[in-house]
This record gives structure tokens, C-alpha cells and sequence, in this order.
């Protein structure tokens, strides 16, 4: 575990980078974390990250199947999204812990 | 001297020989795995692994009732090879797996090759197993970019880090 200051707010993260605990999340931790990595963040980004963070609250297993027919964005469009990584790197700047899911 | 240093993959060549439902699935899993790890991904159906992206067969793909040790019944009893001889018994037992991996989420390969194209990862089919088999391009799915050979194949595998499975 990692404590590091993000957008003026000190969070906890994996030593990949995932938030250890999701109600630290905010927005604009999301657009800083994405920054870092070189990605800016657009409203129907943020419509994916909302979408995965109601999923995983109601304690749903997701999985890149279950975003693409989640009506925001098909599979091709998340991989335009998230280039490199459609439901790791979605998942880390929603702030909930890396897919565990093979599909 | 140890080398710790750990580089990720850049790049999959994936070759599916075989045609059980378990064979192609393996597949299926690793390539579109691949595929949303950002590994470039490539995929190679050759002989009875044609059955796995054949327009007709790949939705109805069966897996071995005769001859697999590793079949149970429910309740973990085995699974007596005489019963997997009886007519339908591969039928049924190949459609209450697809419906057990659909439960988790796993699509059937049609709707895989699909993601798996989606994300940029490319499918192939042998040109010499589409002959034997005397098969066509349409008789193909519409992601199944080309049928090719072994040779053009390899020349897809330039490059540092490239592994090429075979399943």
C-alpha cells in the first residue's frame, strides 16, 4: 500500500495503482490519475467510470462482455476509450480494484 | 548472473489445431485476454480448429463424451464412456456446458471473435486446412480477416517480445 496525494487529496493505492478504497474516489482524482497516464477524460468517459462504480457497488462481477452491452459504449468503442487496457484501466481511474474476471 | 528484469509481451501468435469446445475456447480466452491486456494478438485456426470460426459450427461446438477421463456427471460421479456413446448424450452434455460457461459471462465464439476483432486482435485461417477441407472464404466469419499460410504467418511474429501458443 501507497499513500499519495492526488489532486490535493491523499489516497491510498496498490502498488499498481488501484484506490484501496473506493469512497476516496473523485472526479478529479479520476482526471489526475488518467492525466498521468497520458489520457484526458471526456463526459462519456466519465459515463463508463459512473456505470462501473453503481456495478461494482451493487456487488455485480463485471466484465468487458457486460460494459459493451451496457448501452454507453460498445466493445470497440471502449477499447477507442481506454486504449491498451478497456476494463483494467477503466477500473483503476473509477477508483475500484483490478478486474478479476478471464472475459 | 540473474535477469530480474521483466519485460511484458508485446506480442501473441495464438494457433488453435483442434476443434472441441474446450480447445477453441482456450482460444477464445487467451487471445481476447491478450487483447485487453494491449498485447498485439493474432490468431491462427488450422484442421478441426476451423470448426471454431466456421459460420455453421462455431455456436454448436461440441466437447468429447467418448474418451475423456476427465468428464463428470453431476454429483462428481464419472462418467461411463459407454453413456457417452449413446446418441445426443454429446449433444446435451456440450449444450449444458456452453450454458454453464455462458453463467460467467462467456460469450459463444461468434460474439468472442467479435470482441476479440473489436480490440484490434486479427483472426486467420490456414490455407492449406481450407483446402483439404474444401472450404471458402464465405463459409467463414465476417472476422476472420484472411486465409493464409504457415509461412505468412510466421512473418507476423517479428519483433522482441512475441510468443507464439499453441493450444
Amino acid at each position: 500500500m501507497v499513500e499519495k496525494t492526488i489532486a490535493g487529496k491523499s489516497i491510498n493505492v496498490n502498488e499498481e495503482g488501484y484506490l484501496i478504497d473506493p469512497s476516496q474516489w473523485t472526479k478529479e482524482i479520476a482526471i489526475e490519475m488518467a492525466k498521468e497516464e497520458g489520457l484526458e477524460l471526456s463526459d462519456k468517459h466519465f459515463e463508463i467510470l459512473e456505470y462501473l462504480r453503481e456495478k461494482t457497488a451493487a456487488g455485480e462481477a463485471l466484465s468487458i462482455r457486460k460494459v459493451g452491452k451496457s448501452g454507453i459504449a460498445d466493445i470497440k468503442q471502449l477499447y477507442q476509450l481506454f486504449p491498451g487496457g478497456p476494463l483494467k484501466l477503466s477500473s483503476k481511474y473509477a477508483g475500484i480494484s483490478k478486474p478479476t474476471s478471464c472475459v | 548472473m540473474s535477469n530480474t528484469e521483466q519485460k511484458p509481451l508485446d506480442k501473441v501468435l495464438i494457433i488453435c489445431a483442434k476443434g472441441n469446445l474446450e480447445d477453441v475456447y482456450a482460444t477464445l480466452v487467451m487471445a481476447n485476454g491478450a487483447v485487453m491486456e494491449g498485447i498485439e494478438t493474432k490468431v491462427f485456426f488450422t484442421f478441426f480448429g476451423l470448426e471454431g470460426i466456421l459460420k455453421k459450427r462455431m455456436d454448436k461446438l461440441h466437447t468429447a463424451t467418448v474418451g475423456n477421463p476427465a468428464m463428470r456427471m453431476p454429483g462428481d460421479l464419472p462418467f461411463p464412456t459407454l453413456l457417452g456413446a449413446l446418441p445426443f448424450v454429446e449433444t446435451g452434455v456440450s449444450a449444458m456446458m456452453r450454458s454453464e460457461m455462458d453463467k460467467l459471462d462467456m460469450p459463444p465464439p461468434s460474439e468472442f471473435l467479435e470482441m476479440i476483432t473489436a480490440g484490434g486482435g486479427e483472426v486467420f485461417a490456414c490455407k492449406l486446412a481450407v483446402e483439404m477441407f474444401k472450404l471458402k472464404k464465405e463459409d467463414f466469419s465476417d472476422e476472420v480477416k484472411d486465409i493464409i499460410t504457415i509461412g505468412q504467418f510466421y512473418e507476423m511474429a517479428g519483433g522482441q517480445n512475441t510468443q507464439i501458443i499453441f493450444t
